[in-house]
């Protein structure tokens, strides 16, 4: 049967009894999905860690950590972090936290658990190519962490990897020899990974579909889920192009990113006839629609997190879908916003800025949708509604600075200070944060038939959201003040020295905030084992995947494939017996309300 | 915990605010002509920005404060209002694309206007880690470089062609720059390994130093001082120690600045 099954029958496949089958090389996309997620948990950590690392070194740059010398002998000579290993550190803190946690998360994590129950698919539609994207992301992983390791150190170039510096080899700097080539090979990995999982979701949201799941009838999570992918699809290939490129440069001696006439550590390099430049179009061809799968994912998730526990039908569904979509398709042309500063041409900048400040018409519609989504609701305040609403607070925070960053003649001035890295963090790193920690309280209870603590959640949730307006707000004044980011230390320039203070400040906020991320993992860990039993629908949700148990059987719906009579929201229907309504109640129950779709 | 929520969002709206309206650390000292359109644009645009960010965390926070679960009645059974939807979708646009076009203008004035013929012309190039600065001399012309004649170690960093007779008047300083007060500078940036990015604070710009590239960029700088040139394009290792100064100066003591130079 499965050599046809293709659209209109769905891969049946019965649970494998081994255990490496069912838990390691599982085709099980709920498998899958927590394999990511856990996978995504490792980065987060490690990202942290690092970050932490780089906060005590900018607060303290003179001071001596004996106990890191001893933990990292190589990075702390004189117990002093060195210049090239706190640049080693910002790349892999930047390539691990914006590949191996925000994108896969996000988008790969909870889409591949959550998206083909909320359709009523049995599993994804090519289940081993599903298995093999994330064994393909674990190598990538893989291949990152052995940059770190390699002769010469990780790579120092950042998490943008900007040629010629990436390009040259060991005579740059150090970090820039095997641990390089090691980050493209990581990258290129990644992109294939992406592509697969990418093709995946596409297949499965237009062909997987239960009866009566109208396009139209999807959940916004789904629909997100949908554009994620499709952007993905579009933009990763760009990247593994340019990564191969800046590969061959590396080791077959073809000039596409070096020009001639360069001259490096006294000698002259031999490259000639290829523009730096090239590669940041290609790099952020691919970079900026990135910002776009890794938050795309994350409104879908507060969207719908913020409907079920206002108890109210989403406002604006079809301005929703319009919204999410008008976003991934304007995000691939804004990427030059990135290269104001680059010696692109200032016409092209022009255009950019236009057409990025387009592209916030359609994001300010989704927070106007989520305030009306609220208005006249009544909202029970769950550790998951609690980070939903963090996201809205961080998607307008982060997004209003990019008011100033979308225009060149103002952008020039903040382009890489600390303002941008405020900016960035706040918009992408927060917000899809918040929403993964939204989605793992919400649907934990249907990953693993208990709850999370609702307690340490909220718990976790104030001290986190305190924590990070502590961090980032101020932050931005630094970058007022012009601030570079990626310096090691502040200690060589009079303007920089004078900002100290606010720096340790920063610093200390960090440590603390890090510290509370503690509270998380207990959480996870101690509700794997000991949280409270869930029922099948614990939130009075209305989406297909809490029609089936917690956590659901191996084949999700089995033989009694959902039918889907209404649309995704329909909360507090006049006349229903309850103040939600599954999407597989039939018609006449909620018939005095109207109809829809 | 809505109405804990709701002062939450309501005092991060206004400290925040307060923060900014106060703003204890700010922009640096201006002294360029162009920097006063770019701060007047962002001043306009953190208005803006202000606005919308206080106005929308006083809204969720009244929602948060007003719709909890311990309120009477049902919540409302509401899809979608398309005289909303298209009010705020229109007002959003045309703020944020007015916005997005009076920021151009400024932009174009400076950066699609050919630096004025009188300018004086210094050329910078960038290396790992430090800036090298070059003027014409009295002839006005720059010798020819080469990169096979860079040496470091005999201070010739640029490449100079000691055969070209064009260069022998040619004044060369590294990590040191005097300009002139109220004259018009133009700056032609290069790098002679990988990319830069020439960042002057008080003069409100940078521009990257790209190898293989000439980029042209032009200021008056409008009071005498002495200000620093950080690089903001991670270029390695030493990228933090990679500073310049800047010399703005009376034309009399620029004068006098340059002919010590060139001795």
């Amino acid at each position: 049967m499965a050599q046809h099954a293709s659209l209109l029958h769905q891969p049946v496949h019965s649970a494998p009894r081994s255990f490496i089958r069912r838990y390691i090389f599982s085709t099980d996309h709920k498998v899958i999905g927590i394999q990511y997620i856990f996978l995504g948990l490792f980065s987060a950590v490690l990202g942290t860690a690092m970050s932490l690392l780089m906060r005590l070194h900018l607060a303290w740059p003179t001071t001596q950590f004996p106990l890191l010398e001893r933990l990292f002998p190589n990075s702390f000579p004189g117990s002093i972090m060195s210049p090239e290993s706190y640049l080693a550190v910002l790349t892999i803190h930047g390539t691990i936290m914006v590949f191996f946690l925000l994108t896969t998360v996000p988008l790969s994590g909870f889409g591949n658990f959550i998206m083909p129950l909320q359709i009523g698919a049995r599993d994804m539609a090519f289940p081993v190519l599903n298995m093999l994207s994330y064994w393909t992301t674990f190598v990538a992983l893989l291949v990152l962490i052995a940059s770190m390791l390699v002769e010469g150190g990780a790579p120092i170039s950042g998490w943008t990897a900007y040629p010629p510096l990436s390009a040259l080899g060991k005579i740059a700097g150090p970090g820039l020899g095997a641990g390089q080539t090691l980050w493209i090979a990581s990258i290129s990995i990644f992109c294939l990974a992406s592509l697969l999982t990418a093709l995946n979701f596409i297949t499965t949201t237009l062909n997987m579909r239960a009866q009566g799941m109208s396009l139209m009838r999807m959940p916004l999570t789904v629909w997100a889920w949908f554009t994620a992918a499709t952007v993905a699809l579009l933009a990763f290939p760009v990247l593994l192009a340019g990564g191969i490129l800046l590969m061959l440069d590396r080791l077959a001696g073809t000039s596409f990113f070096l020009p001639s006439g360069m001259v490096v550590s006294g000698e002259v390099v031999s490259h000639f006839g290829g523009s730096p430049i090239l590669w940041q179009h290609l790099f952020w061809f691919f970079g900026h629609p990135e910002v776009y799968i890794v938050i795309l994912p994350g409104m879908g998730i507060t969207s719908h997190i913020l409907s079920t526990f206002s108890r109210k039908p989403i406002f604006g569904y079809r301005a929703m879908v319009i919204a999410t979509f008008a976003i991934g398709l304007i995000g691939f042309l804004v990427w030059g916003h990135h290269m104001f500063a680059s010696g692109m041409s200032p016409f092209a900048g022009m255009v950019f800025s236009v057409l990025t400040l387009t592209v916030g018409v359609p994001s300010a519609i989704k927070v106007f949708n989520w305030l009306a989504t609220l208005w006249g609701a009544r909202i029970r305040f769950t550790a998951s509604m609690l980070y939903s609403l963090g996201f809205v607070s961080f998607f307008v925070t982060g997004g209003i600075t990019g008011l100033l960053l979308a225009q060149p003649a103002i952008d020039v001035y903040l382009h890489d200070t600390y303002f941008v890295v405020a900016h960035f963090h706040i918009i992408m790193g927060l917000a899809a944060v918040f929403s993964s920690f939204a989605a793992l309280q919400f649907w934990f209870p249907k990953m693993f038939g208990r709850y999370m603590s609702e307690a340490l959640g909220k718990l976790h949730f104030w001290i986190t959201i305190i924590g990070v307006y502590a961090i980032f707000i101020p932050m931005h004044f630094l970058g007022m003040a012009g601030v570079p980011r990626r310096y090691a230390q502040f200690t060589e320039f009079a303007y920089l020295s004078r900002l100290q203070p606010l720096t340790v400040y920063i610093s200390i906020a960090a440590l603390i905030t890090g510290a509370a991320q503690l509270i998380l993992l207990f959480n996870i860990f101690w509700s794997l084992f000991r949280g409270e039993k869930a029922p099948a629908n614990p939130w009075e949700a209305t989406t297909l995947e809490w029609t089936i148990s917690s956590p659901p059987p191996h084949d999700n719906f089995g033989d009694a494939d959902p039918i889907v009579y209404r649309g995704p929201y329909e909360f507090s229907v006049p006349g229903a017996p309850t103040d939600f309504t599954l999407q597989t109640v039939p018609d006449p129950v909620a018939a005095s309300s109207g109809s829809h779709e | 915990m809505g109405k804990l929520a709701a002062i939450f969002f309501w005092l991060l709206a206004v400290v925040t605010a307060v923060a900014f309206i106060v703003h204890p650390i700010w922009l640096p000292e201006l002294v360029s002509v162009y920097g006063v359109d770019v701060d007047r644009q962002m001043n306009v645009t953190f208005e803006i920005a202000g606005v919308a960010f206080v106005s929308a965390h006083i809204l969720l926070g009244f929602f948060l404060w007003r719709f909890g679960s311990n309120r009477p009645g049902p919540a409302l059974y509401w899809h979608e209002s398309h005289r909303m939807e298209i009010t705020w979708t229109l007002v959003t646009a045309v703020v944020f694309v007015g916005l997005g076009l009076q920021g151009s203008r400024i932009w174009a004035r400076q950066y699609l206007t050919p630096a004025p013929a009188d300018a004086l012309t210094i050329e910078v190039v960038g290396q790992q880690f430090a800036w090298n600065f070059r003027y014409p001399g009295p002839d006005g012309k720059f010798g020819r470089t080469a990169p096979n004649l860079v040496s470091d170690s005999e201070g010739n960093y640029i490449g100079l062609d000691d055969g070209d007779p064009a260069g022998a008047d040619d004044i060369m300083t590294q990590n040191i720059v005097a300009v002139p007060v109220n004259r018009p500078v133009k700056l032609l940036l290069r790098s002679r390994d990988v990319l830069h990015s020439f960042f002057v604070p008080v003069l409100r710009f940078k521009q990257d130093a790209v190898p293989g590239m000439i980029i042209p960029v032009y200021f008056t700088a409008t009071k005498t001082g002495e200000y620093e040139v950080a690089c903001s394009q991670l270029c390695g290792m030493q990228h933090y120690k990679m500073r310049a100064r800047l010399l703005v100066m009376s034309d009399a003591d620029f004068a006098a600045w340059l002919s010590k130079r060139a001795q």
